[in-house]
């Protein structure tokens, strides 16, 4: 296991730059989730660290040593693919022991090895198999078991659960953080799932247009997203697009008037988390902002109740409600309050933010 | 009413089927039987019903020179162009496949060409460019044993390279990227991965490759040299005098061979699935 860390990465196809500048340090044995949606560059940047793309610019370090010249097979990266590519000809111990012998391990040194591999993702008992007589969820996991059985410094994962059914995923996901974490290994996932991201990272980056827009936990993209990008791609938000008119005074396009935290003036969006909004049949105490609207959309989700409520001719916003036997449920149609308090928004002035 | 009109329809049609299929097989299995039928006669002058049967005209073949001499040669044309036209084949598909480079689609073409220039023509060019090198040189080309197999080469290379080509097709090249990452270089993920993967398209060409170039006739009549002759055309030459039993017996001597390798490595790779 060792250190992982890219200084400056980039990626130009001629005028097109699929990375810019990216810079990351990723602790030993920590799991680190590259997020954003398709055509971002977290893809790009993965196979920048496998060697299978060769950067325009900037430096690929694993442990102390520089790779960016290396070519992948002179790497000590662990890849597991989306299609999984396991050799159709080879069977599941052939698979996973094609690293050892790469790196002439002696005999028994593979054949334990494999199967110890093997018995780590519970397939010891299909060792003689050929990949196409197991199942999606099992060739993942012969998959993984390939990636780790040579010890890889740093494992990497490019979109590993996307071809799995939903239940499976959820098994495999946590399955994999055990895995990681038992192991100790050093681990970049590239995602556009945002629930697999949050769930399995200690650290999360989210990259859009080729460059990083945040890196924080969990925590920190959500309750603090660097900018409009980010707090619409991590959970939900709606925006309210307006100006700042005076330092904690927000005009909106549809002529509202909502206090907030920001103070530059000028132009501005607002964006607010539905679970963060109060509903309410009359008005609501203890929030510095109270609006009146038009329940125009209820989408029952079980759990929860998404509630869409017109404030304005141009403007509707969308509050989650806990779903609590006797609690409050609006119908279409009906006027009601809705409030937040002004902390629970967040504001992206957009003279700084052109997205 | 309506159900069993639509039920009658599907019948009518199934049965169409059936008949169409039917007669194909038979459109192409009847030559081969006539003449296996034919080989077994005992007269000398064909005709039927037959006279009776006999194997003498499979001793025949054996205790003809020509017959004998013609095979031996056909099979070595036919061993060294595949080998020849596989080594230039292989890479060249795999160029192809790989990279987009300009004189991409010429290439392609050009690799395709001897499949669809006639054979005289193809005989007759080669003629022609041998005897001018030939003057230009002074080097004995013409009719020499490697301006043939030049000459064969060119017929099995578009074979090797089209179903190559094929098989490359349904190759996952993350294949190749997973191996590389789990270690192996360029050369060691070609022969673990790549080839073995390829194998049945490989096997495919140098069968299809192997089979053009021994069945060759109209290029081989003009690149031959005095003493040397290839088994068509021996045949051909034997049915200018005669026509008994011995080319039938010819005949299926070679249908058997060609059937037993194609059985034979259909045991070992699908050549069914390649072409």
């Amino acid at each position: 296991m060792a250190r992982l860390e890219l200084c400056n990465l980039s990626k130009r196809y001629g005028d097109f730059h699929a990375v810019r500048d990216v810079t990351l340090d990723v602790a030993d044995g920590e799991f680190l989730v590259l997020l954003g949606p398709s055509g971002c560059g977290k893809t790009t940047t993965l196979r920048m660290i496998a060697g299978f793309v060769e950067p325009t610019g900037g430096i690929v370090r694993i442990g102390e040593s520089d790779v960016t010249l290396q070519p992948p097979w002179k790497r000590n990266t662990g890849l597991v693919f989306q299609n999984y590519a396991l050799f159709p000809h080879l069977t599941v111990n052939q698979n996973v022991a094609f690293g050892l012998e790469m790196r002439k391990v002696s005999q028994s040194e593979i054949e334990r090895r494999t199967a110890e591999a093997l018995r780590l993702v519970r397939l010891e008992h299909l060792g003689e198999r050929l990949p196409r007589q197991l199942s999606g969820g099992q060739q993942q996991r012969v998959a993984l078991a390939r990636a780790l059985v040579f010890r890889p410094d740093v494992l990497l994962l490019d979109e590993p659960l996307s071809n799995l059914d939903a239940k499976l995923r959820h098994e495999v996901r946590v399955e994999i953080r055990e895995l990681q974490r038992q192991l100790g290994l050093t681990t970049v996932m590239v995602t556009h799932d945002q629930e697999e991201a949050l769930t399995m990272a200690d650290r999360l980056v989210v990259m859009n247009e080729g460059a990083v827009r945040q890196v924080g936990t969990q925590q920190d993209l959500y309750e603090r997203p660097a900018d409009r990008f980010v707090a619409d791609f991590v959970g939900r938000s709606t925006f309210i697009e307006g100006r700042i008119e005076s330092p904690g005074l927000f005009r909106t396009e549809g002529g509202l008037t909502i206090r907030c935290n920001g103070a530059a003036t000028g132009e501005a969006s607002i964006a607010l988390r539905p679970e963060r909004i109060s509903i309410s049949p009359t008005s609501i105490a203890g929030v510095d902002n109270d609006l009146e609207g038009t329940v125009e959309f209820v989408s029952y989700l079980g759990a929860q109740v998404d509630i869409h409520v017109r404030i304005s001719p141009r403007e509707r916003l969308v509050a989650q409600i806990a779903n609590r036997a006797g609690g409050f449920t609006p119908l279409v149609g009906d006027r009601v309050h809705i409030g937040w308090m002004s902390t629970d928004a967040r504001v992206f002035s957009r003279s700084t933010q052109p997205s | 009413m309506a159900a069993a009109k639509v039920l009658g329809s599907r019948r009518y049609g199934w049965w169409l089927l059936r008949g169409a299929a039917a007669f194909s097989m038979l459109y192409i299995l009847l030559p081969l039987i006539f003449v296996t039928w034919l080989s077994f006669f005992r007269q000398e002058i064909p005709s039927f019903p037959p006279e009776g049967y006999s194997l003498r005209w499979y001793q025949a073949i054996a205790s003809n020179d020509r017959f004998v001499s013609g095979f031996l040669l056909s099979l070595q044309l036919g061993v060294i162009a595949t080998a020849v036209g596989l080594s230039v084949g292989v890479p060249a598909a795999l160029c192809l496949s790989r990279f987009r480079f300009p004189g991409r689609e010429a290439l392609n073409s050009l690799l395709l060409l001897p499949l669809m220039v006639p054979g005289v023509v193809l005989g007759m060019a080669l003629y022609v460019s041998h005897v001018e090198v030939e003057i230009a040189t002074g080097l004995p080309i013409l009719g020499s044993l490697g301006g043939l197999l030049s000459g064969h080469v060119l017929v099995v290379i578009p074979w090797t390279v089209r179903l190559v080509l094929a098989s490359l097709a349904g190759f996952d090249r993350t294949l190749e990227e997973a191996a590389q990452n789990l270690g192996a270089d360029r050369w060691t993920t070609f022969r673990r991965i790549t080839l073995p993967s390829i194998l049945p398209g490989i096997v495919a060409a140098a069968m299809f490759g192997f089979v053009s170039s021994f069945g060759n006739l109209e290029m081989s009549l003009f690149l031959v040299g005095p003493g040397r002759t290839t088994l068509p055309i021996a045949i051909l030459q034997y049915l200018e005098w005669k026509i008994d039993p011995t080319i039938a017996a010819v005949s299926v001597v070679q249908i058997l061979l060609i059937g037993a390798a194609m059985l034979i490595t259909d045991r070992f790779v699908k050549i069914s699935r390649v072409v």
